[in-house]
């Protein structure tokens, strides 16, 4: 496990279509606050922006689509070289209504 | 009979794998009674939500160097132990697992070498697979999270827990903001204000609801925990050296914006949380992390079977845990904050106690605790418990709210919704849980639970006359599935050997 | 006993058949303290699926019952408000292969004889109704007048519909006897206190057969456990209750084992609830992963869809129920004045507003609109030996 205070390499994701380069290691909820979006997703009854609530998987404000992956814990989970992300608006599972 | 067919198609023959001790959670409890466990001879699986090991204690990214984190020498010399026996095959350590459920051994089984626990997972935050182990012992170290007050505006994005702010900082290097408001009440605020600062935010300032100079109504106790108080002073030289205030008795009352945080208002306290009329100031600010102590993660323990006991505050259960570190379940033990909160140094302590114990119940031959390990614990225990009752939390919070206020985060319920349903006769948490649904979403209660009790609790008009627990029975931590699953995850689950003496049944 | 102490009827239980039960009573003029020993809706109720439901039961004295009941359902949704949920969304029935969709087909025309609604759908219009069904199942039955209501929001409702019209309602208050005078019910006495009445409803649900020993009467209701499975709030993707041909059949089974059939449905607040087991193993709270596991396993083979779906809780509840699955509605020959009201085995919901409505017709000395026999409480007596 090598650690380093050099700067990391980074890895290349997609959020919403748009690309960002982000740091190896750093949580997908960082790669947000880093950037100026401290919400990302948006609640079904109120239509209101959530983003890092606890930080430690507990309270599920923070959830995103990776890959295809609905309801991901943002703050749990480092980005990844490749990783396509999609924000979540009401639900991650909006496009299966019926 | 119908064609239907009652049991899954699946890949036969995937049986689960087999240790002898599981471990669940990697913090400091965690880590040190696998280390412990290995040591005495055990294979050890871990089991690990995070991506990797050192829970929210010790939570770091490739670019940390120890200056945000404390203890970062014993952490690295931990880590070092665990990776020693990862290499040599004695832990295996499954990071990004959620664990739901631990079946203690089938009812008649006699407990000892021979009956196995099985613990289930989801595989992956992201591949969302499925684990299980059958092992003979298991140490639940699942650590705590913190306790959540709703106020006005809280759902904003920039509103955090003060250990989200620190798990940016320690975990990803990330300063969570620019402008920073640190509040509620607990020692923990200070660490977390004093290493934003360190990393360059503004602490505009530090915000605490009790008046921690009660340390010195008891002298005797403090005096005895004279190692902790460098510490503290530490910390507020810090804070002093970068002009952070630290209010005490006072709190963030609300929380002001337009789709991310803008402002807070802050408030004097008088002893029962009452707002102070006319004390209100507005600060800027576009992060508010923010947290009131911590509450331990039992579920897994209570749904085992093992005996929890109820908190000082009457809202948060802790599992009870004899010498050896042993619940009430024999070869279920707990370790570290899930038996009270009393940080990192008793944590690390319980975990080497429960892994050596978890050995000795796998047959190795490990000493039981000796004298001076009981006394250090119970020293370290004795100041946790000084700490908690320097940050009580009393109801005068719920005065705080307005009827907008949204009090269940997960399912939006406001404290308006709240009402109407005792309003409708719910008198008390579980008949409002029925009716409005606070706690019925992702996190199941663990954000709103106690804030719901207390609110419900203060509506109350007339006293019961069963004598029962109306507002936080144990019921209220009761969560058969301790994290989300899967449905084809749980599928998979059923193959599995279930608790309860169901094997065999039709 | 003082006349502040004194009521028309006193019904026990604040689950839906206590609540309807009052509700009606309170609605004929009759002065009604309920007596609850938990809170609102606190037993069988708080774990119920609000099901509504005709699909389910062959022709007989339930269906019958069942259907007053769904006309009731439909003007209580009014009265009510929004706040019930009552949807009336249908009910499809699915088989798998050919035989069972011919046992369902020969099932459902015995239904269509006795009045109810009835539309059989071939395996290609299995899809239009729910586009998330599996493929390759053999067809099914759709049935409209199905509906389902939030249990627990309707319970509370009526239960301040009748207080509002003067109906009382006592929780956290245990009925330890009824009490007896020249051979008639007199009242009950309670943890702290008693009331005076001549007439007592036992409504206490799975606990019916606790309470009828408290006034020395066997009234054998007994807990069959069911697990229900709570998946994450979802946007609609599910549109009527969905369930298997066979859980006609395990409802309807005296097998003391573990009887699971598939049984989905969506909420309004966005779940999907996933069911349904029926065991008899008392009042057993342990969890079972094997059965839970089975239900999400078959939830996933109807709707492929929610194989990623996550479940964030499971619960259980234990119906009521006698050993020849029939509610027991009606006057206590054995003791004057006593009426019960209980053993509804997965259709208290459904059945309530009916059963509610009966037991009001008797408290009124009026003519019932089905025949009470087939519910009768002393039908459990062994005959007298000569």
């Amino acid at each position: 496990m090598p650690e380093q205070s050099a700067p990391c390499p980074n890895v290349d994701i997609t959020v919403d279509g748009a690309g960002w380069s982000v740091p190896a290691g750093s949580s997908i909820a960082a790669a947000f606050v880093a950037r100026g979006h401290p919400g990302w997703r948006l609640t079904r009854r109120r239509a209101e922006p959530r983003g890092l609530g606890c930080g430690m998987g507990v309270c599920f404000d923070c959830l995103v689509t990776v890959n295809g992956t609905r309801g991901v814990r943002a703050c749990l989970t480092d980005v990844r070289e490749g990783d396509v992300i999609t924000t979540e608006r009401g639900s991650g599972f909006a496009d299966l209504a019926i | 009979m119908p064609t239907w067919p009652s049991e899954p198609r699946g890949t036969p023959g995937r049986g689960p794998r087999h240790s002898d001790v599981a471990v669940i959670g990697a913090g400091p409890a965690g880590m040190s009674a696998a280390v412990a466990a290995a040591q005495a001879g055990c294979s050890v699986t871990v089991f690990d939500l995070g991506e990797r090991p050192g829970g929210q204690y010790w939570r770091w990214g490739p670019a940390s160097d120890g200056r945000f984190h404390h203890g970062w020498p014993a952490f690295r010399a931990l880590r070092d132990s665990f990776g020693g026996h990862q290499a040599a095959g004695r832990i295996v350590h499954l990071a990004g697992h959620a664990v739901f459920h631990v079946d203690p051994p089938p009812a008649g089984e006699v407990p000892g070498i021979g009956s196995r626990f099985t613990v289930h997972a989801v595989a992956g935050e992201r591949e969302r697979g499925y684990a299980a182990v059958e092992v003979s012992a298991v140490v639940v170290a699942t650590g705590a999270y913190e306790r959540q007050l709703p106020v006005p505006g809280w759902t904003l994005p920039g509103v955090m827990a003060a250990g989200a702010a620190q798990a940016l900082l320690k975990g990803s290097a990330v300063v969570a903001g620019h402008r920073v408001v640190v509040a509620g009440t607990g020692p923990f605020l200070m660490p977390v204000a004093a290493g934003l600062a360190q990393a360059g935010a503004r602490v505009a300032a530090v915000v605490e609801a009790n008046q921690p100079l009660s340390y010195l109504r008891q002298p005797l106790d403090l005096a005895r925990s004279w190692r902790k108080l460098p510490e503290a002073a530490g910390y507020l030289a810090r804070l002093a050296r970068h002009r952070v205030p630290v209010l005490c008795r006072h709190a963030v009352v609300a929380a002001h914006g337009d789709g991310r945080l803008r402002s807070v208002t802050v408030a004097r306290l008088d002893p029962a949380w009452a707002l102070v009329p006319g004390s209100q100031r507005t600060l800027d600010a576009d992060v508010l992390a923010v947290g009131y102590g911590f509450i331990p993660q039992v579920e897994l323990l209570g749904e085992a079977g093992a005996q929890l006991r109820r908190g000082q505050d009457g809202r948060t259960f802790a599992a009870e845990a004899g010498a050896d570190q042993q619940t009430s379940v024999p070869g279920l033990f707990a370790a570290g904050e899930t038996t009270g909160i009393g940080g990192a140094d008793l944590s690390c302590l319980e975990g080497q106690v429960a892994g050596r114990a978890a050995a000795r119940h796998c047959g190795h031959q490990v000493r039981p605790a000796g004298p001076a390990i009981i006394r250090r614990r119970a020293a370290l225990r004795r100041f946790g418990a000084l700490l908690d009752a320097v940050h009580p939390v009393p109801p005068g919070w719920t005065q705080w709210l307005t009827g907008d206020t949204v009090v269940c985060r997960c399912e939006e319920v406001t404290l308006a919704r709240l009402l109407a349903a005792v309003d409708l006769g719910a008198d008390d948490a579980r008949s409002v849980k029925l009716l409005a649904r606070p706690g019925m979403g992702w996190c199941q209660g663990r954000i709103c639970g106690a804030a719901v009790a207390a609110i419900v609790a203060g509506q109350r008009r007339s006293g019961r006359s069963d004598g029962g627990d109306p507002d936080f029975p144990e019921s209220a931590v009761s969560r058969p599935l301790a994290q989300p699953v899967p449905l084809e995850v749980l599928a998979e689950a059923a193959h599995e050997r279930a608790a309860g003496g169901m094997a065999g049944s039709p | 006993m003082s006349a502040s102490h004194h009521r028309d009827v006193v019904v026990i239980g604040a689950g839906i058949v206590g609540a309807a039960c009052c509700y009606y009573l309170a609605r004929a003029g009759l002065k009604v303290a309920v007596i609850e020993r938990g809170a609102v809706a606190a037993g069988t109720t708080g774990a119920g699926e609000g099901n509504i439901l005709v699909s389910d039961k062959e022709p007989g004295p339930e269906l019958e019952l069942a259907q007053v009941s769904i006309r009731l359902w439909r003007q209580l949704g009014d009265e009510l408000g929004p706040d019930a949920e009552l949807e009336p969304k249908g009910g499809l029935v699915v088989a798998a292969g050919p035989e069972e969709r011919q046992q369902l087909d020969e099932f459902a025309a015995a239904q269509a004889v006795a009045g109810v609604e009835v539309r059989t759908v071939g395996p290609s219009g299995l899809r239009d109704l729910e586009p998330h069904l599996a493929d390759g199942l053999a067809g099914g039955v759709l049935y409209p007048e199905d509906m389902q209501v939030q249990p627990m929001m309707a319970a509370a409702l009526m239960l301040r519909a009748a207080r509002d019209l003067g109906a009382e309602l006592r929780l956290h208050e245990e009925v330890t006897a009824i009490e007896t005078a020249a051979g008639r019910v007199a009242g009950v006495r309670t943890s702290t206190g008693g009331l005076s009445a001549g007439l007592v409803v036992n409504a206490a649900g799975t606990w019916a057969g606790e309470l009828a020993a408290r006034a020395g009467l066997a009234l054998p209701v007994l807990p069959r456990r069911g697990f229900i499975v709570v998946t994450e709030p979802l946007p609609r993707m599910i549109r009527h209750k969905v369930y298997t041909a066979d859980y006609v059949a395990n409802v309807a089974s005296g097998s003391a084992g573990l009887e699971i059939s598939a049984v989905v449905e969506a909420t309004a607040s966005g779940t999907v609830l996933i069911g349904a087991s029926r065991e008899r193993v008392g009042f057993d709270r342990t969890s079972s992963m094997k059965i839970v596991g089975t239900l999400a396993a078959q939830a996933v083979r109807l709707f492929p869809v929610l194989a990623g779906v996550r479940a964030i809780r499971f619960y259980r509840g234990f119906r009521p129920y006698c050993p020849d699955h029939l509610p027991v509605i009606g006057s206590d020959a054995r003791l004057p004045g006593l009426l019960h009201a209980c053993g509804h085995e997965g259709a208290g919901v459904g059945l309530a507003p009916a059963t509610g409505h009966l037991i009001a017709q008797i408290a009124t000395g009026q003519t019932a609109p089905v025949s009470l026999a087939p519910f009768d409480p002393g039908r459990f007596e062994e005959p007298a030996r000569a």
